[in-house]
């Protein structure tokens, strides 16, 4: 319901204000990203009741690590399905060595091994490429279209065909594939999925590879225009927590389409109050949660908890 | 009393070292011992919090930021006498708890931790902004610094102070209520208690603690107070602390405070990577590999102290 | 006729709660056989030890080979099926993808399995495509079934299959158990509450208490016991 009249709201204003149309295309191409980081976190929420806190960060990581590989001479494309077999490796090692020996102890544990990560993962970053002047390579080019009098950028464009690519993969594999029926098995009800002769933990480092594929997308798409720095993931990632929060943590199609709503917002926003600068990008975002979070606890898709006397 | 006695007596021999200890080890070390008691008040503070009230925060370095903040700005601007400024950061980081516990009620579990967490990391860029008053990443400079003795005294009576002052409000009809919210909120309502106003004046009275300890940190850091100090690192660390402290014994406030005061000291030159961000990497190294090697963790090993304030 | 499955002196437990103190069965290769027992005897128990799923000690042979370590898993690759208590079924996957999973450790097509089951279980032939949470509780039983025999196992392991359905649906449970048990040579170790459902269907039977067998024979000859006929079918 709401959303409907969200749609509609935006197509209104759309078709009045060419500058209003603009921004919501941006807006969507920015959603997009924060759905691609969002679907990450329920993905391995979804799994392990687990909210990896470095999410973002891993992101960052395999970011820089892409610039880098531009540097030693790959072509974009090449960088792009490098990184992400990167991630992918990245992730299932992380989840096999740091995180599976702490999984089965309190979530207090697993919270504190995360937050470790991110510290860990901006620490390395910071020594390794910081106060460097990078700045990462656009496929898209600058081109501005113009659609019936709205500049419509082929960077933004772009983005949203290379997450809705990645999403439409992911999808498939999860709905088409053995090993998908397998993962989604694993994570509804891990104990039956194993006497069917599913590898749990198998499954789980995988989850989390794909989680880690995700987020490389996000963070590549998230291209920042000025210099790479180590904190760009940041407020994309309590833009995702927000929008996972929106489908209840453990709706996909609630990320996704919490994302794209979450990013249509910010934009709109910060287009007509310019005051929120770059360096309020936080807060701000920080309090859009909030607001989130307060309006729609079990959020839009999910389920209410009933707590049992 | 009787059974108080013993824990009353290894209070009064901890009381007596530390007012000892100043006279015995070097400088340095009494700037370590200070660190310590600043953890302590944090830790005392946010246990109110995670350990009697069952609420969950990995962002109460935001608090500390606000309280740190408050000091030096108070003292840069108005040469605000510097115990002053603590009281005041106190004050202005009760008030701060309360604004956040109230929308934070309607939170629990992951979505507390989410919005602590998303604190943790906005709070600490604020200053960047406006960094004309806030001082951006160069920091606000008290007007006055302390030497580390000043420090030792001021970090542990404070810590006397608030310890006294905790034990009063747990003892009594709020500590009861505390517990109750976190050992089962539907129950707690059924026997009339309030939980919206406990959890709201949880929030308010852990981040008070947290704030004067982010006024004594700012002075621990040559009056200084930067946006790195309270970043993502400090709420991890207090929540370390807090874990190791579990459910509220005292000597595991204690040995929380020890361990997190300490360890970043022993990591800041590293080797190769540099003082800047080796403290990073080696921090989150040592957190995961702790966490990795030891059997239950950190909470876990001090589950069998149970000495002062069993709950 | 050889011996498929071999529990010598096994022991389970709980983290430190002791269920199962020394049982020693046997299932002949193409026979079914049952367990019986009180409540709290250790009857599920026995098939989670098999199947891996609980900490077990003692020594479990299948098709000739220890068992060892062999989690959950492990067993299901071997060819051992364990419909457990509950059915094991996933109620937010459609039919058709409760089946899939039944056959994950099946290389190559499935389509052949598949119309097999179909022949057994026409019941679900129709439902292929409905969330498996909102069939009714003997169809999801059946559902249960057939994913383990997807799986085209040596053994099936049934928990329990009676609890919950109506009498009527209990007999066609157990009489595609039996087709399944002559026509395909699945070799069946089953506990049952219903000791009478139980020796119907069994050639042999052991009976539990106390994480201990206390009796065993062929089904004749414990329907003649007169302990059995008291506490168990109720003469």
């Amino acid at each position: 319901m709401l959303l409907l009249a969200a749609a509609i709201f935006l197509l209104v204003g759309s078709l009045a204000s060419a500058k209003f149309a603009s921004f919501t295309v941006l807006g969507v191409a920015g959603g997009m990203i924060y759905g691609s980081l969002a679907l990450a976190l329920v993905l391995i929420y979804r799994a392990t009741h687990v909210i990896n806190f470095a999410q973002g960060e891993l992101a960052m990581l395999t970011t820089f690590l892409a610039w880098q590989l531009s540097q030693w001479g790959l072509s974009y494309w090449e960088m792009f399905f490098a990184t992400l077999a990167i991630a992918f490796v990245l992730g299932t090692v992380l989840q096999v060595a740091v995180i599976r020996p702490v999984q089965h102890r309190s979530v207090v544990a697993t919270v504190i091994v995360t937050i470790g990560l991110f510290i860990l993962i901006d620490g390395i970053v910071s020594w390794r490429w910081g106060g460097g002047f990078q700045v990462l390579p656009s496929p898209f080019g600058f081109t501005t279209y113009h659609v019936g009098g709205v500049p419509i950028q082929r960077k933004d464009i772009g983005v949203v065909l290379v997450v809705l690519a990645s999403l439409g993969a992911v999808s498939a594999l999860f709905r088409f594939t053995k090993l998908g029926l397998a993962m989604r098995a694993a994570a509804l009800r891990p104990a039956a999925a194993a006497l069917a002769g599913v590898r749990v933990d198998v499954m789980l480092a995988i989850g989390w590879g794909l989680a880690a594929v995700l987020g490389a997308v996000a963070g590549l798409m998230a291209e920042p225009s000025q210099f790479l720095e180590p904190t760009f993931m940041q407020p994309v990632l309590v833009y995702a927590f927000a929008a996972a929060a929106l489908g209840g943590l453990e709706s996909p199609i609630g990320a996704i389409v919490g994302g794209l709503a979450i990013g249509v917002f910010q934009t709109l926003i910060v287009g007509y109050v310019p005051e929120i600068s770059s360096e309020l990008q936080l807060p701000f975002a920080f309090l859009v949660l909030l607001g989130i979070l307060l309006i729609k606890p079990s959020g839009l898709f999910g389920r209410r908890e009933v707590q049992r006397v | 009393m009787r059974r108080q006695l013993p824990a009353l007596v290894s209070l009064g021999v901890v009381a007596l070292m530390l007012c000892i200890l100043p006279f015995v080890i070097s400088d340095y070390d009494v700037y370590l011992v200070s660190k310590v008691g600043i953890f302590f008040v944090a830790i005392l503070g946010l246990n109110i919090l995670t350990g009697y009230t069952g609420q969950i925060s990995i962002g109460h370095g935001a608090f500390m930021a606000v309280g740190g903040y408050t000091s030096a700005i108070l003292s840069r601007d108005h040469h605000t006498n510097l115990v002053l400024t603590m009281v005041i950061a106190f004050g202005v980081c009760f008030v701060a708890g309360i604004l956040f516990g109230l929308p934070a009620l309607r939170l629990s579990g992951v979505y507390l931790a989410l919005a602590t967490f998303a604190l943790a990391i906005s709070v600490p860029q604020l200053p960047l902004k406006w960094n004309g008053y806030l001082g951006g990443s160069v920091g606000v400079p008290s007007s006055e610094t302390k030497s580390n003795v000043w420090l030792y005294g001021a970090a542990w009576a404070t810590s006397a102070v608030l310890l006294l002052v905790a034990w009063l409000i747990l003892r009594g009809r709020i500590g009861r209520a505390f517990r109750s919210v976190r050992d089962s909120e539907i129950a707690a309502t059924a026997s009339g208690v309030e939980i919206g106003v406990y959890k709201t004046l949880a929030f308010g009275i852990s981040a008070a603690y947290c704030g004067i300890a982010g006024a004594l940190l700012v002075m621990a850091s040559n009056g200084f107070a930067q946006p790195q100090v309270f970043s993502v690192p400090l709420s991890l660390t207090l929540l370390i602390g807090a874990a190791v402290a579990g459910l509220g014994s005292l000597w595991g406030i204690l040995a929380g405070a020890a361990l997190v005061g300490l360890l970043p000291e022993i990591s800041t030159s590293v080797p190769y990577i540099g003082q800047e961000h080796g403290k990073d990497v080696v921090y989150g190294l040592i957190v995961i590999l702790v966490m990795l090697v030891l059997p239950g963790g950190l909470a876990g090993l001090l589950a069998r102290l149970r000495f002062l304030g069993r709950g | 006729m050889s011996v498929l499955l071999e529990l010598e002196d096994v022991e389970a437990r709980y983290g430190p709660v002791h269920v199962l103190h020394g049982v020693s069965l046997a299932v002949e290769e193409g026979a079914i056989v049952a367990v019986l027992g009180p409540n709290g005897a250790g009857k599920t128990t026995t098939l989670r030890a098999v199947s891996g799923t609980v900490r077990r000690s003692g020594r479990i042979a299948f098709d000739g080979k220890a068992l060892g370590r062999t989690g959950p898993d492990g067993a299901a690759r071997l060819g051992i099926a364990h419909v457990p208590e509950g059915r094991g079924t996933f109620s937010e996957l459609t039919v058709s993808e409760n089946l899939r999973l039944g056959a994950y450790t099946r290389r190559g097509s499935i389509k052949a399995d598949v119309e097999r089951v179909m022949t057994y279980f026409p019941a679900l032939a129709e439902r292929l495509r409905q969330q498996a949470g909102t069939l009714s509780g003997g169809e999801q039983q059946m559902l249960a079934l057939a994913r383990a025999f997807m799986q085209r196992p040596k053994l099936l392991l049934l928990d329990e299959p009676s609890l919950g359905l109506a009498p009527l649906l209990v007999a066609e449970i157990f009489r595609i158990v039996r087709e399944l048990n002559e026509k395909e040579g699945l070799s069946v170790l089953l506990v049952e509450q219903n000791a009478h459902l139980a020796l119907q269907a069994a050639q042999t039977g052991y009976v539990l208490e106390a994480g201990k067998i206390v009796l065993s024979g062929t089904s004749d000859e414990l329907r003649a016991d007169n302990s059995i006929q008291a506490s168990y079918l109720g003469y």
